[in-house]
């Protein structure tokens, strides 16, 4: 559960910038960035969500020589989870995301990050059943060791999947 | 163009419509550029048969992802230093989006804004709070 290495590059921010639709240049164009006040091209505020790209163990993305629980041949490639639901094969839902930023990470940045768990809490839920919430807290840090963003992701899991309102 | 305090209102507002019958080739675009390949959002089949859901459903962080674009729009680039999400509701293909921001508080060159996302129903999907710089 750790990133020992995430450098922030310029193609990866352009990419990440068009799957969110922001046209701003500053995400894709280096003289323009470099015109203004950040001096050159930053990442978007949820960029570093896409540190999971480099994260060896993360789970949500096929590898080669495993088998994979999303459809092929058949529905799942994993085994039908019998209380049905996406919460063991959907690994959960995410509820919250909270990020405090010391500063913003540029192009040229190579950052670690480190993750922890939080608090954790159940609730009743209207729709769902029971919900289960877990926080896992996230440091990125900089080449410097200097602490770039702080992350606090919340996860919940479901009795059975929410209704479509 | 980063904000001035001084003209900034408790109050104030800004609005932008985030996206249009949200497709799902913008949702698989934001799977591989995110690198999260949860089936659930990009697998039919996979949504309806395993997982039990009416269909696929975008990326919390996608949803948060443009909700950011409307935010730095408004503070300028490298200007947020919080900002934090709850998804209250899942976004759907085919959902049209728009979020608006309050500014709820200006003091000591830093802006605080409560976000609002909405579907084309109305129903809230992202409520967040978020805090600038501001000149």
């Amino acid at each position: 559960m750790a990133v020992d290495r995430f450098p922030i590059e310029e193609g990866h921010i352009m990419m990440f910038a068009r799957a969110i639709g922001d046209d701003n240049p500053i995400y894709h164009d280096r003289d323009y960035a470099a015109s203004t006040e950040c001096e050159g091209m930053v990442a978007p505020p949820t960029f570093v969500q896409s540190s999971n790209q480099f994260d060896p163990d993360y789970t949500m993305r096929p590898r080669t020589g495993r088998a994979w629980f999303g459809s092929g041949r058949t529905p799942t490639g994993a085994g039908r989870d019998p209380r049905g639901g996406g919460r063991r094969l959907g690994g959960g839902l995410h509820a919250e995301q909270r990020f405090e930023y010391h500063r913003h990470p540029r192009v040229g940045d190579v950052l670690t990050a480190t993750k922890r768990p939080g608090k954790t809490w159940e609730k009743q839920g209207r729709r769902s059943g029971k919900l289960m919430f877990r926080e896992t807290v996230t440091e990125y840090r900089d080449q410097n060791g200097e602490l770039v963003i702080t992350a606090t992701g919340v996860g919940v899991s479901t009795e059975r999947p929410v209704d479509r309102t | 163009m980063a904000l001035k305090g001084v003209d900034l209102r408790v109050g104030d507002t800004h609005t932008e419509r985030l996206v249009e019958d949200l497709t799902r080739t913008q949702i698989v675009q934001y799977a591989g550029a995110s690198g999260d390949f949860n089936p659930v959002h990009t697998d039919e089949v996979f949504a309806r048969e395993v997982a039990g859901y009416p269909t696929i459903f975008a990326h919390g962080m996608l949803t948060m992802g443009m909700t950011g674009r409307m935010l730095t729009d408004y503070v300028g680039d490298g200007r947020l230093t919080k900002f934090g999400a709850r998804f209250t509701s899942q976004v759907w293909p085919g959902d049209t989006l728009d979020a608006t921001l309050t500014v709820t508080g200006v003091a000591d060159n830093l802006v605080e804004l409560a976000v609002s996302t909405v579907n084309q129903d109305g129903v809230e999907v992202l409520k967040a709070t978020a805090q600038a710089r501001v000149d």
